[in-house]
């Protein structure tokens, strides 16, 4: 009981934090992604034409969509848990009887809940241009839902590392933007050379977007088992690797 | 049972110092227990592995009974800690502040509520409610600290140097309701670089140097041992030289002011009358330092001494 209500203070937490800065965390997931839709699906893609047999609007759709659960469900645990522990408030959650398990789940679950507002907020906003239509439901929100608890925890990871506000933007701009752009959000990998196939084939981003696209258009370049097993291998691994951090104290205990 | 109670507890750090080495230390419950020493001594060390922020190299902690490192919910349970800095979040309410700290202790909801305001008009913090806490002046920072880390309503409460920067008036009043929590059952360690402080509020007495415990004994034990107290006169006319008196040790500091070193066995009347029959008449007079002061710098210096 004590640690459902240590739970719940932080989800809340977590949640009121970032809404409270809606003009920071909602409302630019927004514009940007009007503008790719109006320039990218609406004025080049009109000239483009179909991929398997969608329009390119419908088939960018869920990339651009699940590109901004992964950007901010990392973007929202990174920032928040190293501002936690650059103002050293994180020492009321260490002195408190608060075990790991519970921190971990109470940031992560923050993280996935704004994953998946700017998830439903980039679907509204695509609807205005488009009529997006989801043809499997559960394949669409179980790949969002386990995609913003990977991106979560790598954040969460991250800000446990970072020794510095620099540390915590490294990943995001060097890493998670190019994976993501380069996972096929605007484009299929059967359209590239043989070589820069099976080097993508080793990006796990590309698994996700194309799961997350078969979800909504039933189209797909990987196998989806494939995309859900590689999934939950990465969210084991790393929610063991943090509650390992966590134990150790690295990063937040002398 | 003790409130608490540490056994050989060391700590070294990563490049090698060693903050600890090896003390003892025993706090009754309901004490008033004052943990002194100088700058680097082992006391924010000592107070961080109570607290977890610190993992221990070696030694044991418990904590009402309660092992920290195997019933460490149990102990946590039982600690409120009062850091040296600020360490909540600016951007929260002050009201916000206490209830995520209840809840992290897993208070329900409407408890917290009610905790938090009555530990926000204990520490005179309930107009102050909904400010956001940037906002605070530093005096009222240091009381949301000791209001959010009472709201679980602590056995123990741990203040890290919590009177450090703020003006006397703010001060003492936060001696007073640090007292007041005290008498209502609260077992309190301090730490201060305020002796006057110790001296005034604390029953008993550890002194940590270099990672060893020095002294630790009931206040008044330890003032006992003080020999000679030491007291500037203002005098009413101007003097050229420090006048003798037999078992007194006399300075002149300025020509109307003297420092007396005065045994106790010798007394202060004696002195007046000596003083009086050399047609000297002292105006006013003070304590030079403060009498633990005094003894605390005889202990760190005789404990240099012996090191060296």
């Amino acid at each position: 009981m004590n640690n459902l209500i240590a739970f719940r203070t932080i989800v809340i937490k977590e949640i009121f934090r970032f809404i409270r800065i809606w003009p920071q965390t909602l409302l630019p997931p927004a514009i940007t992604t009007a503008l790719y839709f109006l320039i990218f699906g609406k004025l080049i893609g009109g000239r483009i034409g179909t991929i398997s047999n969608a329009s390119y609007m419908d088939y960018i759709v869920p990339g651009v969509i699940l590109m901004s659960v992964i950007s901010h469900s990392y973007a929202n645990v990174v920032s928040s848990f190293y501002s936690t522990k650059f103002q050293r408030n994180i020492e009321e959650l260490i002195v408190a009887p608060v075990p790991n398990w519970v921190i971990l789940g109470g940031y992560v679950t923050g993280g996935i809940v704004r994953g998946l507002l700017v998830g439903c907020v980039v679907a509204s906003i695509a609807q205005l241009f488009d009529n997006i239509a989801v043809q499997n439901w559960w394949i669409t929100l179980s790949i969002a839902f386990l995609t913003a608890t990977l991106f979560a925890l790598a954040g969460f990871i991250n800000a446990v590392l970072a020794e510095s506000f620099d540390d915590i933007s490294i990943i995001p701009n060097f890493v998670l933007t190019p994976l993501s752009y380069l996972g096929g959000v605007f484009y299929s990998v059967t359209m590239l050379p043989d070589i820069w196939q099976t080097i993508s084939m080793g990006n796990p981003i590309l698994y996700m977007i194309n799961a997350f696209r078969y979800g909504f258009i039933g189209v797909t370049d990987v196998d989806i088992g494939l995309a859900f097993m590689m999934t939950g291998g990465f969210i084991t691994i790393l929610t063991l690797f943090s509650l390992y951090l966590l134990h150790k104290g690295t990063g937040i205990k002398n | 049972m003790k409130a608490l109670s540490i056994r050989n507890l060391r700590k070294t750090y990563n490049n090698g110092f060693e903050a600890l080495k090896g003390i003892d230390l025993d706090v009754e419950v309901g004490d008033f227990f004052a943990l002194l020493g100088p700058n680097g001594a082992g006391k924010s060390t000592a107070i961080g592995i109570i607290s977890s922020l610190v993992n221990s190299t070696a030694g044991s902690v418990s904590v009402f009974g309660y092992d920290l490192q195997h019933q460490r919910t149990l102990a946590k349970q039982c600690i409120g800690l009062v850091p040296q800095e600020v360490n909540f979040n600016q951007f929260d309410t002050v009201k916000g502040i206490l209830l995520n700290q209840a809840g992290y202790y897993g208070t329900p909801y409407r408890q917290a509520l009610e905790r938090t305001e009555y530990c926000l008009k204990q520490m005179d913090l309930w107009d102050k409610r909904d400010t956001v806490s940037r906002r605070l002046s530093g005096g009222m920072k240091r009381r949301v600290m000791i209001a959010r880390a009472m709201v679980h309503a602590p056995k123990l409460l741990i203040l890290d140097e919590p009177t450090a920067g703020v003006d006397i008036e703010i001060r003492r009043s936060m001696w007073k309701m640090m007292q007041l929590v005290n008498q209502q059952g609260t077992t309190i360690i301090l730490t201060t670089h305020y002796l006057e402080e110790a001296e005034s509020l604390c029953r008993n007495i550890a002194i940590i140097d270099q990672g060893q415990i020095v002294e630790n004994s009931a206040m008044s034990t330890l003032l006992a041992r003080l020999h000679v107290d030491h007291f500037v006169l203002d005098l009413a006319a101007p003097l050229i030289t420090a006048p003798f008196i037999e078992g007194y040790k006399i300075e002149l500091v300025s020509d109307k002011v003297l420092e007396v070193s005065v045994p106790k066995e010798n007394g202060l009347n004696n002195l007046f009358f000596q003083l009086s029959q050399q047609n000297i008449q002292v105006v006013s007079l003070k304590n030079k330092t403060n009498r633990l002061e005094q003894l605390f710098m005889d202990l760190v210096e005789a404990k240099g001494q012996t090191q060296s």
